[in-house]
């Protein structure tokens, strides 16, 4: 009965298996997961657009509100990736012991970072597309083109969630992630030209910015939204792409150093 | 040390395998039969070895040197292909707490790649092996020790393996539950199913091990049928001599120079092999040798 089919690297079965597994685990959690991936966005929305939106008009042309309704979709791709990629892997390793069970299954770890960083991008590109529901509630003017929001989130989100599985197949204790929120995270989250553009920046911030995958992220929302921007914009997703496929590699051989002795 | 078993087919088999963790050498040199269709016991104190070779079988752990093949497949190569061929039932519980019995075994059968039409059949058949019908609705944070236990059984056969690895399946239960358990792994070794069961209970050895090898610091130091062990190295009868402790470090002594094999079980010393004494034996309480024995002299470890 058991074995069927062939059997060989990077699986559809066996990813399969383990997005049902993600799938099936999520059905128990996923108010609460949707309540804050949802609720969190907004208030970033509503305090910064209507905050500085008092004080701030236009920023580079765009209403202050529209300006960071389309950022905001970034940040709710970052939140709804990283962290509980990052989390998630750790407890599953460390504490639910959840990946010895895995593994005894004909399942190897490029198909467990695999299935899970899919599983989270997949919520990362819903998730990812509140902010910019919640601002066309507000008065942003809705676009076609704004249906290639939740792909270009998705292809964020894989890279994201790819990141926060490097990071738990990195760290020895799940209190060293302090230290990359802060380094890492923090940074990114806010030079990515989320609440204010990049431009107002010194020259060497804007520079640094450029290899900010958030940035790119915001980047192609902002057009899908407002007008796409030509090769630029192929740019922004090659660079998401590359970002996504770096940080798989890497968190594989991050996760099967920790998994394989 | 040849195989027990001739030309058996083979389940596992393990030659020199070798595996260091640092300075320290966890498995060293380590020889292995299953035969198909028995259960071999993997006897050992903690440390021995037993779960470090259990995870190689699973390529969990990578071996430094040495063959490992399972299920003719060599590893760690071929591992996913054995993979899909064992089920594993681990030391640690490793369920998945927030879904039910039920949901369980169906990840499982998906991780296992049963088909469709073949999952629901396949759980069924795993939840009355493991007496879970009734709580297959069940969380399985609702469940007690004993039940989740059972659950981690079921889920290791939802996929029907040729071969079953049970790594301290009974560890941390009530002797009830335990024997309980008992009962299930007996009935899966007599539908022919494959089985290594590490363990460090010596009773679960003997009454379920067709065979029983005995690590002892990455070694395997003994192996054969439990009744044959205990005659060749502590005979048939055992004398557990009583007393204050100057009073058994003369009867040790003693016993000693008249060539016999002692050990000290804590409020007494036990006097192996006495059946065949000529000489004049102390008084004491005589019983029959037992797997216990053998695995203290020969490991020098007493039992959990």
């Amino acid at each position: 009965m058991a074995g069927g089919g062939r059997v060989g690297r990077l699986d559809r079965p066996a990813i399969a298996g383990v997005l049902v597994r993600e799938i099936t685990n999520f059905s128990s959690y996923w108010r609460s997961t949707t309540f804050s991936s949802t609720i969190d966005p907004t208030i970033y929305l509503l305090a910064f657009g209507f905050g500085f939106g008092s004080l701030v008009s236009k920023v580079g042309g765009y209403d202050y509100v529209d300006f960071v309704g389309t950022g905001t979709v970034a940040t709710a791709v970052l939140f709804s990736s990283v962290f509980p990629s990052m989390f998630g892997t750790f407890v599953k390793y460390s504490f639910q012991h959840t990946y010895d069970a895995i593994l005894a299954a004909p399942v190897d770890t490029e198909e467990i970072v695999t299935g899970e960083a899919l599983w989270i991008s997949m919520r990362a590109g819903t998730y990812g597309c509140v902010p910019l529901l919640v601002a066309i509630a507000f008065g942003l003017g809705p676009r076609i083109d704004m249906l290639v929001v939740p792909f270009i989130a998705f292809v964020s989100g894989f890279g994201w969630a790819s990141f926060g599985i490097m990071i738990a197949g990195l760290l020895k204790s799940i209190d060293n992630f302090n230290y990359v929120t802060s380094t890492v995270i923090t940074p990114t989250f806010l030079v990515a030209g989320t609440f204010f553009p990049l431009s107002g920046l010194p020259q060497w911030a804007q520079v640094l910015g450029n290899f900010n995958p958030l940035h790119h992220t915001v980047e192609l929302v902002r057009h899908a939204a407002f007008g796409w921007a030509g090769w630029a914009d192929l740019a922004h997703l090659g660079a998401l792409v590359l970002f996504g496929l770096v940080m798989w590699r890497l968190a594989i051989r991050a996760l099967e150093r920790k998994l394989i002795t | 040390m040849t195989s027990l078993h001739g030309m058996a087919d083979l389940a596992i088999r393990l030659r020199g395998v070798v595996k260091r963790f640092g300075a320290i050498i966890a498995v060293d040199g380590l020889d292995l039969d299953v035969p198909e269709g028995t259960c071999v016991g993997l006897l050992g104190p903690n440390g021995a070895g037993k779960s470090t070779t259990m995870k190689m079988l699973t390529a969990q752990v990578i071996a430094n040197a040495g063959e490992l093949e399972v299920l003719g497949h060599k590893l760690p190569e071929d591992s996913k292909v054995a993979r899909a061929q064992m089920g594993v039932v681990p030391q640690l519980d490793n369920l998945d707490t927030t879904l039910t019995v039920e949901q369980n075994l169906r990840v499982f059968a998906h991780l296992y790649r049963l088909g469709r039409a073949e999952r629901g059949p396949a759980i069924e058949r795993a939840l009355q092996i493991a007496n879970l019908t009734q709580r297959r609705s069940a969380k399985v944070d609702e469940l007690s020790g004993g039940m989740r236990r059972r659950l981690l059984i079921a889920r290791g056969l939802v996929h029907q393996p040729r071969l079953l690895l049970l790594d301290e399946p009974t560890v941390g239960l009530d002797p009830q539950v335990r024997q309980e358990l008992w009962a299930l792994i007996d009935a899966l070794r007599s539908e022919g199913t494959s089985i290594l069961m590490s363990t460090h209970y010596i009773e679960e050895a003997q009454r379920l091990a067709d065979t029983v090898t005995i690590m002892s610091h990455g070694k395997a130091i003994a192996r054969g049928r439990p009744a044959e062990l205990v005659v060749q190295h502590a005979g048939h009868e055992v004398l557990e001599v009583y007393g204050p402790p100057a009073r058994l470090a003369v009867v040790e002594q003693e016993a000693a120079a008249a060539g016999m094999r002692t050990r000290r079980t804590g409020t007494s010393v036990a006097l192996m092999g006495v059946e065949s004494s000529n000489g004049d034996l102390p008084d004491g309480v005589r019983r029959a040798a037992n797997l216990e024995d053998v695995f203290v002299l020969l490991t020098g470890e007493e039992v959990a």
